[in-house]
């Protein structure tokens, strides 16, 4: 059996009887036992999964089968599926088990699709490489000396290396687009609040978005057709009407803003820029218009995303306090060391670091000059986006400056870590969606993807516009 | 009081936390019911299980803006709630959920008498929403302290007062006028023994005249208003006695021993959290249309103050009465039932504050336990007015049936008994006609001048009617015959 690409495909084939639904089940666990060492998967529900494929396998056969019969999807380690373990990649949730589904989990299973395990990435989402993880990093399918950047490290990975055909990853900095690009998948924010949050484990509640990883912009779009939407559980979710995002518009010439800064940003690699100006060459002989646009806030970006996800972080992990459930010490011996050791011994050095700096900058003294500034930073950034999507369809960029680096690259460096997010973050504080498309080939045999931002609620116009740029790949 | 008013002035500021009466919690739809066992009213959202998020409930809202038109303080229309970081046992998410710089209701006030009798207004600085915690339970197990979260996420309003309170007794009645207010538009049950009501108090004190405050002490743990004006009394005192020893007044906070009467030091606000409060993100500004609010108002029910002013004026009751009368809402409302059934005001408040009162009283009852309902009540008063039944039949012989026959109409029990006077004037000519018949030596001893026998023929004609003559008319009857 050759990996499928694509949803249609896989119901093509089944309908054809090339293959059945436990069938391909096995393709992919085999897969997954292949590729062991690349420690993608936490676990992998096999039992589960098989049974569940005969069942779909019959309704398919009946004809009651739901859209999303034969998806077979990888769910990132901070989503929690209902009787199953989840630990945002973490000591601290050790045997922990959720007594609830996410409302993606429960819409995409309301449709038949089939969840096949839980996938590797950084603790609790923080992090550019997957080498924050409590249980090891994730290795880049395409390359193992290399990082499949992050968070959502083993949901790329899983695709890339066809140990399922879809998977679902969180994105609050570019966790999402940033792994997407490294492993060369597509990969989609939508905008925040298009998807219910409940039940994704919270790093950054004002950022944090929930999309999906495939190989096309077909199953990226209905994948987001049936998990977008209200929900009463997540009061940020909008009511916004859901759109038909799988039928695509057909398309007109598009005017596109690229902004200045991004390509003389400081350490972008000079074959991705090179890459990078001769598709803008193209996408204008194509008849697109260009629009060079000047964004004066590129240095403030990571540094306004670090102040306000890590205040947010550091109050959303707070309920990791060794009480209730997950990781205590055993060295415990009162509240307060009960408190302090589960936190110190649960948690990662990534995530201790965040906590801290977020903490502080919620501080008593330094509030005003931290946290209270980089909201009105927030803002002048969404002033000046939405400005220019007031004006352009699209803002273009590379989704990252440079292919997937080797492991210990940046590890040793948190501030050039950050970096990795400068392209990415912009989506994230405007709230925006992104998503990052794999047209790109570097000399050094990787892939890059290429970004592009629509604005707000803008999906069905970005992916219509991504597809035919795959397309015309 | 103990120290020199003379000399000093204390500054009192009061935090007032009100359990509401929702169905849900605040932030959950977990019941919100008090005295179940432990740790039963929790789902994934109120033990902070990974993954959940709060969802806002509306009845929270409207609660705050009714209590927020009761002080007639300013409803915000864009109100952002923020989180409150701090780590407690039982605090699940490690943080509270609770309003900073966008309080739902600012200013406002809440009329009270000074210890003087003078009306006087405590102004309000905010009312704003939040959630309580659980309950930590330290005397139950000798090496752990057990953890109840069924209270965790319950709504609140915290009413903050300004600085103007100047005495314990005015604190008394301040608390008093709030926990009226609060139950008379049901929002909360005011029980500061279960701590669905609950007073924090600031208080500290100044020499007479000085522009500043002094040092600002906070005392909590006070169970009962009782105790509110005792924790304050005290610890005025101690301030002022503290300051004539040329001794320091520390920033802290000071907890309530109830049974010492005094209080002790808990911690200092030096070492005091730092709560980090910043917006929350996971709940949208909730936005207060002015429609909304004109909504809530048309359900607000009547308020103690406004019923006060209707009982001395309309209903021409005492200034006394209309006080006892509207002290407690159940009792209100029951006044009210009555005057459906009687016009007799004066009769019915008599009733309600004598024989009603005595009967709760006696037996520890209230009103909702009394037997017979305001409907009969009012029937009763009612036949007395028409005459039907004298006073004293009605309170000595209906009355005491009444309560052992709730479900009897106060006629039909008269009629069962042959309670009914007979103000029949034909059939009662008939019995004054044989009465006078019987004694015509008497008659004539009254037509000479001793108008005293009138009584020897009344007694005759209640003997013949067996009791039942109306004896205003029956006694106007004979005048009329022997006066002829």
């Amino acid at each position: 059996m050759t990996a499928p690409r694509s949803l249609k495909q896989v119901q093509e084939n089944i309908s054809s009887g090339e293959y059945t639904l436990p069938e391909l089940i096995d393709f992919y666990l085999n897969q997954i036992e292949k590729q062991k060492n690349l420690n993608v998967f936490l676990e992998v529900w096999s039992k589960e999964a098989r049974e569940k494929a005969t069942i779909i396998q019959q309704k398919l056969k009946d004809g009651t089968a739901g859209r999303l019969a034969g998806m077979v999807i990888g769910l990132k380690d901070n989503i929690v599926y209902k009787g199953h373990k989840v630990s945002a990649s973490s000591k601290i949730l050790e045997g922990f088990e959720s007594l609830f589904s996410a409302t993606v989990v429960e819409r995409l299973l309301a449709e038949d699709a089939l969840f096949i395990g839980r996938l590797n990435c950084d603790e609790f989402a923080m992090g550019s490489s997957n080498e924050n993880s409590a249980f090891g990093p994730v290795k880049n399918p395409l390359d193992p000396s290399r990082v499949p950047g992050g968070s959502s490290g083993g949901s790329a990975a899983s695709v890339a290396g066809d140990m399922c055909l879809a998977s679902l990853g969180s994105d609050t900095g570019g966790s999402i687009r940033q792994p997407a690009s490294f492993c060369g998948v597509v990969g989609l924010k939508p905008t925040y609040g298009r998807i219910s949050r409940h039940g994704l484990i919270a790093y950054a509640s004002s950022m944090d978005q929930i999309g999906p990883f495939t190989h096309t912009v077909a199953d990226a779009a209905l994948l987001l057709e049936v998990m977008a939407g209200k929900d009463e559980y997540d009061n940020t979710a909008s009511s916004t009407p859901v759109d038909t995002y799988t039928s695509f518009l057909p398309q007109a010439n598009k005017r596109i803003a690229v902004i200045k800064e991004c390509l003389d940003a400081e350490g972008i690699d000079p074959e991705v820029k090179a890459t990078f100006d001769k598709y803008i060459d193209q996408l204008k002989s194509s008849g697109h218009e260009i629009k060079f646009v000047s964004f004066p806030y590129l240095d403030e970006l990571v540094p306004c995303y670090n102040v306000l996800s890590n205040a947010e972080a550091s109050s959303n992990l707070s309920r990791f306090d060794g009480m209730r459930y997950g990781y205590r010490s055993a060295n415990s011996e009162d509240v307060p060391t009960t408190y302090s050791k589960s936190r110190s011994e649960g948690f990662g050095k990534e995530v201790k670091r965040r906590i801290m700096l977020g903490t502080f900058v919620l501080s008593t003294g330094y509030y005003e000059a931290y946290y209270s500034k980089a909201q009105k930073v927030r803002r002048l950034i969404q002033n000046k986006t939405n400005e220019i999507l007031a004006d352009c369809d699209f803002i273009l960029t590379p989704t990252s400056p440079h292919t997937a680096f080797k492991f210990g690259e940046n590890s040793h460096d948190p501030v050039a870590m950050y970096l990795e997010d400068i392209y990415t973050v912009q989506a994230n504080l405007a709230g925006i969606p992104g998503v990052s498309l794999p047209l790109f080939a570097h000399s050094n045999g990787l892939p890059f993807g290429l970004q592009l931002m629509s604005a707000k609620f803008k999906e069905k116009e970005l992916l219509s516009f991504s597809n035919e740029l795959m397309e015309g790949r | 009081m103990g120290y020199n008013t003379e000399k000093y002035e204390a500054v009192i500021g009061l935090e007032v936390h009100a359990q509401l009466l929702t169905k849900s919690k605040a932030y959950s739809s977990d019941i919100n019911e008090y005295g179940e066992l432990p740790n039963t009213n929790v789902s994934p959202i109120t033990l902070a299980h990974p993954g959940t998020l709060p969802r806002f409930n509306e009845q929270l809202l409207n609660h705050a803006i009714l209590l927020g038109l009761a002080c007639k303080s300013k409803i915000r229309e864009v109100n952002e709630f923020a989180r409150k970081n701090y780590f407690y046992a039982d605090m699940p998410k490690g943080y509270q959920i609770t309003q900073d710089t966008t309080p739902i209701c600012t200013g406002g006030g809440i009329d009270i008498k000074d210890a003087d009798g003078n009306p006087k207004t405590i102004g309000l600085t905010r009312i704003h929403m939040e959630e309580d915690s659980g309950k930590s339970i330290h005397d139950q197990d000798p090496f752990n302290t057990l953890i109840d979260l069924n209270r965790a996420g319950i709504p609140l309003l915290e009413i903050v007062s300004e600085p103007e309170i100047r005495s314990g007794e005015e604190a008394y009645n301040y608390v008093t006028e709030v926990r009226k207010i609060v139950r008379y538009l049901d929002i909360c049950d005011g029980n500061m023994e279960e701590g669905s009501l609950r007073c924090d108090a600031n208080i500290s004190v100044r020499l007479r005249g000085a522009p500043e405050f002094g040092t600002k002490v906070e005392v909590k743990n006070m169970n009962s208003i009782r105790n509110v004006q005792r924790a304050i009394e005290f610890e005025i005192n101690r301030q002022i006695a503290a300051i004539e020893a040329g001794e320091e007044i520390f920033h802290e906070t000071r907890s309530f021993d109830a049974l010492a009467g005094t209080t002790f030091s808990m911690r200092s606000k030096e070492m005091a959290n730092d709560y980090r409060y910043f917006p929350e993100p996971d709940l949208l500004p909730v936005v207060v249309h002015q429609k909304h609010i004109e909504f809530v108002r048309a359900g607000m029910p009547k308020l103690p103050a406004e019923l006060f002013a209707e009982f001395t004026t309309k209903l021409g009751l005492s200034e006394y009465d209309a006080r006892i009368l509207t002290d407690s809402k159940p009792i209100a409302l029951y006044f009210e039932e009555m005057l459906k059934h009687t016009n007799n005001a004066k009769a019915a408040a008599n009733w309600l504050m004598g024989e009603v009162k005595g009967y709760l009283n006696e037996r520890g009852l209230h009103i909702s336990d009394f037997p017979v309902s305001s409907a009969t009540m009012g029937a009763l008063i009612k036949l007395v007015d028409d005459g039907l039944v004298s006073n004293t039949v009605a309170s000595q012989k209906v009355y005491p049936l009444l309560l052992e026959n709730p479900k009897l109409t106060p006629l039909e029990i008269a009629q069962k008994n042959n309670w009914i006077q007979e103000s029949d004037s034909d059939a009662l000519g008939e019995f004054v006609n044989q009465a006078l018949a019987k004694f015509p030596e008497k008659v004539q001893e009254y037509k000479n001048g001793k108008t005293g026998l009138i009584g020897l023929f009344m007694g005759e004609v209640m003997k013949l009617s067996k009791g039942k003559a109306d004896p205003k008319v029956a006694s106007q009857l004979i005048k009329e015959k022997l006066e002829s």
